[in-house]
């Protein structure tokens, strides 16, 4: 009873799992708020490190050690996720992710040693703040709502909700992040009408047009790019301050770009420049390394000229956003900004003439996407009510047919829950399984688009060609994830089919690497209790060496000290072992047989110190 | 699982003709009640049963929100059909003079004009536009016409003019593509 009461009151946390800033929120009683970190930072930078004792650190912790040891940190591995070796080849120019071998059908990064898999490192930025929170509420947090770009497709999202399970968390919803931005965003304000939501982040661009009514936010609309965002615009910067490093310094300077640690520092202080540029008319790029120095003056015009077509880039799925949801920018009432590069006057102006008018920025863009984050987490929970979210999916779904030709079944910005059937049969007699290929995009070939699954429809009963008859549901679930069950139509036995997406973890290697990081933590734990029982075992032996040349000890009889010297030679003997248990059991022996010694000795100083009172 | 057609879904009549505000208005509330976000904590037989039944009200939604996509479920709800391609029952006058109409674009798209098809004040482009939208309004009078006494024949008369409509939609689409 008791349970079921308290099941019913757990608290579910908002996420927002950023490519550059993490961030959790949860509902305080009326409004969202963002749970600050132990280290009083409510952002937890994206930025994961192996410690060389085989200890992982995450957030500010690890941004030294990005500098320090780049081969064991990593950082924006959400342009990772659920994406096959063949996606990233332009990212791996751009950004140190070094791959391992066997990544070819799962991704695997090397960090020191030992290698991850990129739901594997977002677990550990995930763990961090699950962490943070359960510090912070005070009690054991396990459900989250995490929030997606829109524009993800099928096989990231599924890394990311893959992410939540190693981390311990039940994700309960995957949000579109400007999604998430609107429900803070109304919420807030309580306003009605037709809103975009303008998303440059780190790392992905997402724009969302949404009507707002009664409580009901319906997406009419979503776009973007999911490889686009402010990452791009630090590496315009950092190019241009290697090539001055190359042609200023010559041979040393060239060499700089292959040198991790060096373009790391180098990257730390591009960004520093760009982001006082969106206060300031001229900034400094100021970097320093073995003594020499490198120093270059960036204006806001040199800015914009290198960044223009990046922030240009971001206006045609705007266009075709408009277009889709079927409204004109006249009747787009408010624009609201989401993300750190729209910090960017550029950026501003730019969504400004787009949409004529003036964009809000009143939420902290930073931190606008986590707290919408937490009101869906309310409204899952029952503490937020009124309030419905009705998103779309941002990619149309499609099978291959004949030609290699695409088949759409359930298109772009269609509300989810979607849902489509179709009818498959067989080419050849006797036929007894149908290969199917779904795919997700907006091209008319299936090798233009993304492969999500191939899976093989089995056990059909052996008939003449095109006799057969297997209907196959395709559903896209809240979470903008596809599930697809088949039926014999002839025999009406069902069909369960596992979708694992092309380049995803199968359900058996989430599980695996959810109890490898429970088991983990149980190796950490117990290595952490050892160490702590060998510092004492270190501390009551040094103190027992000492009390050895006390005259007290002489005066023990012979078997006491028989017993002590056993004893001592006990603890030395299991001081290696790695049974923290045993170590504690002859720290506790060794403590009993020299109780009596103990006494003694402080029988004999308080009588010294008594005489010494004395003189 | 089994739902009831998309318009006693809707609590609706089998009328052609919808107040897509007062649509719009059962959407919500519908969903209200149905959403996966309001079955979170319950058992995994109410959870399966709010994912299939909000799937169907979307699907339902998508398609009674557009006047073709409504009008072509009717006819497939009142056993009429309806060939993939709309070839069923098309007369051969039709053929013949969608074949002219299409020789004659094709003959416009390869000497295009400044400004694409769109720019065109007269001629095959500005002929086909007006026949589109003439279908529509024929459709418009048709959907009143059904809405009044249900009649079979009303239905048989706008499968005939979605058929045109869809020949002269691909058309316009054709030529907006190579556009």
């Amino acid at each position: 009873m008791f349970q079921i009461e308290f099941e019913n009151n757990d608290k579910v946390v908002g996420i927002d799992l950023g490519t550059t800033n993490s961030l959790v929120a949860c509902m305080s009683l009326t409004k969202p708020e963002v749970i600050v970190g132990a280290d009083g930072d409510k952002l937890l930078p994206s930025i994961v490190s192996l410690m060389p004792a085989g200890d992982i650190i995450v957030g500010n912790a690890a941004r030294q050690e990005l500098i320090d040891h780049p081969d064991r940190t990593i950082y924006s591995v959400k342009r990772l996720m659920g994406r096959g070796v063949g996606d990233v080849r332009e990212e791996l120019k751009l950004f140190p992710f070094r791959i391992a071998d066997g990544s070819e059908s799962v991704i695997h990064v090397r960090l020191g040693e030992k290698t991850f898999t990129p739901p594997e490192i977002s677990a550990f930025i995930l763990r961090q703040l699950k962490k943070n929170a359960e510090a912070a509420l005070g009690e054991p947090i396990t459900k989250a709502v995490i929030t997606v770009p829109a524009y993800f497709n099928d096989a990231q999202r599924q890394a990311t909700r893959d992410a939540g399970r190693i981390a311990g968390l039940e994700v309960l919803r995957l949000v579109n992040e400007p999604t998430a931005a609107a429900l803070a965003y109304g919420l807030d304000k309580r306003r009605e009408g037709i809103i975009a939501v303008y998303d440059l982040g780190g790392g992905t661009f997402d724009i969302s047009i949404l009507k707002l009514q009664e409580g009901i936010f319906e997406v009419l609309a979503t776009n973007g790019d999911t490889h686009l965002g402010g990452d791009d615009i630090d590496n315009r910067l950092l190019r241009i301050a290697l090539e001055d490093l190359q042609s200023e310094w010559g041979e040393s300077g060239g060499a700089l770009s292959h040198i991790g640690e060096a373009v790391q520092t180098l990257r730390r202080d591009v960004i520093r420049a760009k982001e006082s540029l969106s206060f300031l008319p001229v900034a400094h790029i100021e970097f320093e390394w073995h003594g020499k120095r490198y120093h270059r003056e960036i204006t806001r015009e040199l800015f914009e000229n290198l960044i223009k077509d990046i922030v240009d880039r971001t206006l045609g799925p705007c266009r075709n956003c408009m277009k889709d949801a079927g409204v004109t920018p006249e009747q787009i009432d408010e624009v609201v900004l989401v993300g750190g590069s729209t910090r960017i006057p550029m950026v501003r102006s730019a969504v400004e003439v787009l949409f004529r008018a003036k964009p809000h920025t009143e939420l902290n863009p930073d931190e606008v996407v986590a707290l919408g984050a937490a009101v869906q987490a309310g409204i899952l929970s029952g503490t937020v009510e009124n309030q419905l979210l009705l998103d779309v999916t941002p990619l149309s779904l499609g099978i291959e047919i004949y030609g290699g030709v695409v088949s759409k079944i359930i298109h772009r910005n269609s509300t989810i829950p979607a849902s489509a059937s179709e009818s498959f049969t067989t080419g050849v007699d006797g036929q007894t399984n149908v290969l199917i290929h779904v795919v997700q995009g907006e091209r008319e070939l299936a090798k233009d688009c993304r492969s999500l699954a191939r899976f093989d429809l089995k056990d059909i009963t052996p008939m003449p060609a095109g006799m057969a008859r297997i209907e196959v549901r395709f559903l896209i679930d809240a979470n903008g994830i596809l599930n697809v069950t088949a039926r014999d139509a002839r025999t009406g036995k069902e069909q369960s089919v596992d979708v694992t997406p092309s380049h995803g973890l199968t359900l058996e290697q989430v599980e695996a690497m959810y109890q490898a990081s429970i088991d983990h933590a149980e190796e950490d734990l117990q290595a952490a209790q050892v160490a702590q029982a060998r510092v004492d075992a270190d501390a009551i032996l040094l103190a027992v060496g000492k009390a050895r040349r006390n005259d007290a000890y002489l005066e023990l009889a012979d078997q006491e000290r028989n017993r002590i010297e056993d004893a001592i030679r006990e603890l030395q003997h299991v001081y290696h072992g790695a049974d923290h248990h045993l170590i504690r059991e002859k720290i506790d022996l060794l403590n009993v047989v020299t109780h009596h010694l103990a006494e003694n000795m402080m029988n004999t100083a308080v009588s010294s110190a008594l005489k010494g009172t004395r003189i | 699982m089994s739902f009831p057609d998309y318009f006693a879904f809707f609590e609706l009549p089998r009328n052609l003709l919808i107040d897509l505000g007062d649509l719009e208005k059962r959407f919500y509330a519908l969903s209200r009640q149905l959403h996966p976000d309001r079955f979170v904590r319950k058992s995994p037989e109410e959870r399966q049963y709010s994912l299939d039944a909000t799937a169907y009200l979307n699907d339902a939604y998508r398609t009674l929100r557009d006047p073709i996509g409504r009008a072509m479920y009717l006819l497939k709800l009142e056993g009429f059909d309806i060939g993939e391609q709309g070839t069923k029952d098309v007369p051969p006058e039709m053929l013949e003079e969608m074949f002219e109409l299409n020789m004659a674009l094709e003959e416009l798209l390869e000497s295009m004009p400044e400004g694409g098809v769109a720019a065109c004040v007269n001629g095959p482009w500005v002929q086909t536009t007006d026949m589109l939208a003439k279908a529509d309004a024929d459709l418009q009078t048709r959907f009143a016409e059904w809405d009044a006494g249900h009649r079979r024949e009303t239905l048989a008369e706008i499968r005939g003019v979605l058929n045109r409509r869809k020949y002269i939609s691909n058309l316009i689409a054709k030529a907006n593509v190579s556009d």
